[in-house]
């Protein structure tokens, strides 16, 4: 056989056999291991881009939660000092209250009093009128009587009210 | 994984050189004392009607072949190759004709009466591409067979050597060179690679035959080629050979006649790539051996060893690299017969 001129038969068989192999590897091995591979790599494709999702919604509920968070201390921040303002205007409020309340009633005792005064003034004045009258009472009747004895009593009663 | 790739190429050259010496001394012994390395090498690298192993003294190991014969006027007929040689020397040759048909010492079958006759004879060729056929077939299948049954998972056994190759001729092959239909033509360069791949390999056993080394092998698979690339040829690849664009009208004819006869230098230049790494490693090995029976020396028996030893390391990787050539170049070519590519890339 020669080295370099191709001989017909086994150019026929290698043809034959090759054509043959060409058909049953692609039925057999190929069409199956290309169709395999290639819905393992989608399938690996899609784990991986699924895992990407997953790992930026992470983050975006990361940055929420912490936007949240931050919105929350910033209102409670606010809900504090309102507080604080309300209780020290309460306290002031009550301050001026206290203080409107006892100016009404150092007032008001100031009123009473001055009544009062003026009442035991007048009081006193009846009594001092009833007094006088009463001296004048027994003025004229001792006058009525006796001179001597008028003018005795009225010294009497003078010394009397000197004594008081 | 290296240290078994050297490990196995060292048992094989031992082999190799053990098998060869045996049938080499028996050959010289056979033509009482006189040397011939050159056909002792040719002997190894031709495709024959029978396949010798080796010869444990004067016995001769081999396998008688079927030899199948059609010529018009006698229809198709079978034989055996040890009906047309000695059964002794097992030498062929025009005296020891069966019913009218003979093999000569050269391997040529013939009629006696001068009759054309046409030989599709199970070779030492042929039947070792049924033993690379059976290989490729058997791992290959197994290896689909592993996600047939466990679906879309990660590779195991056979599944786990096949499939990265696979993918590299996909992704690193077909789709570099070949571009988005690539797929389509996945398959044929799969199986391409795997076949030439998987001859070489074989071809390097001791007593293989030379398959992928055959002209005959490596004319077909360029044919092969040749025909997909043309039938799948599109307007631009046909364009770019009748009338190439960017090309003064004067020099067309010129132009036409380079890009027509370039269609059939790339299937040859294929052909005879394949053709002569294979079968010049093979000559390269032999002589090396053939080196201790000429000078019938220890030391150079030991360095010729050791020489046959890496030369057989670089044969696997040369087998590896013709493969992917082979394989790389058939893609190209498909790439550029499919492409819609402009034509100024090119010029």
């Amino acid at each position: 056989m020669d080295l370099i001129i191709p001989s017909a038969g086994l150019i026929f068989w290698q043809l034959f056999g090759f054509l043959a192999l060409l058909f049953l590897l692609v039925k057999f091995a190929w069409k199956p291991m290309l169709a395999t591979l290639a819905e393992r790599e989608a399938s690996i494709d899609g784990a991986l881009k699924a895992a990407e999702a997953a790992r930026s919604e992470m983050a975006n509920l990361k940055a929420e939660n912490e936007k949240l968070l931050q919105e929350a201390r910033l209102e409670r921040d606010v809900i504090l000092k309102k507080a604080q303002e309300a209780s020290v205007k309460m306290i002031e409020d009550a301050k001026t209250e206290a203080t409107k309340q006892g100016a009404q009633l150092i007032e008001t005792a100031k009123a009473v009093i001055e009544t009062e005064k003026k009442a035991a003034l007048t009081e006193v004045k009846n009594q001092v009128a009833l007094l006088t009258l009463d001296v004048t009472e027994k003025l004229l009747r001792k006058k009525l009587s006796d001179d001597k004895a008028q003018v005795e009593l009225v010294d009497q009663f003078i010394k009397d009210l000197k004594l008081n | 994984m290296t240290r078994k790739f050297l490990l196995l190429s060292l048992l094989f050259s031992v082999l190799l050189l053990n098998f060869s010496g045996l049938s080499f001394a028996a050959g010289k012994e056979a033509e009482e004392g006189k040397e011939d390395p050159t056909g002792f090498i040719m002997h190894h690298i031709k495709d024959s009607h029978e396949w010798h192993f080796f010869n444990v003294g004067h016995t001769h190991i081999t396998l008688a072949l079927p030899v199948i014969t059609y010529s018009s006027d006698r229809g198709l007929e079978f034989f055996t190759s040890s009906d047309f040689q000695n059964p002794e020397t097992h030498k062929f040759g025009k005296e020891f004709a069966h019913e009218g048909i003979y093999i000569d010492d050269h391997d040529h079958l013939g009629r006696v009466d001068g009759g054309s006759i046409i030989d599709f004879s199970i070779t030492k060729n042929v039947a070792m591409l049924f033993v690379v056929i059976a290989f490729v077939l058997y791992f290959s299948v197994s290896a689909a067979g592993h996600y047939r049954k466990h679906g879309a998972v990660a590779p195991k056994g056979a599944a786990s050597f096949v499939e990265p190759i696979v993918i590299f001729v996909r992704d690193e092959i077909a789709l570099k060179a070949i571009g988005p239909k690539h797929m389509k033509f996945v398959p044929y360069l799969l199986t391409l690679f795997f076949f030439i791949w998987t001859g070489n390999l074989l071809g390097l056993l001791p007593g293989a035959a030379n398959l992928t080394g055959n002209i005959a092998v490596t004319f077909t698979l360029a044919m092969i080629t040749f025909v997909i690339v043309n039938v799948n040829g599109n307007k631009e690849y046909w364009k770019h050979v009748f009338a190439t664009p960017g090309v003064p009208a004067a020099l067309l004819p010129i132009i036409v006649v380079v890009e027509f006869i370039g269609l059939f230098t790339k299937p040859f230049a294929l052909m005879v790539r394949l053709f002569v790494a294979i079968t010049a490693g093979h000559i390269v090995i032999l002589a090396f051996i053939a080196l201790v029976f000429i000078f019938e020396s220890y030391s150079i028996g030991v360095l010729s060893t050791v020489m046959v030893t890496f030369i057989n390391m670089i044969e696997l990787l040369v087998a590896t690299i013709q493969a992917y050539v082979f394989t790389l170049f058939s893609a190209m070519y498909i790439g550029g017969a499919v492409a819609e590519h402009h034509h100024d890339d090119h010029h």
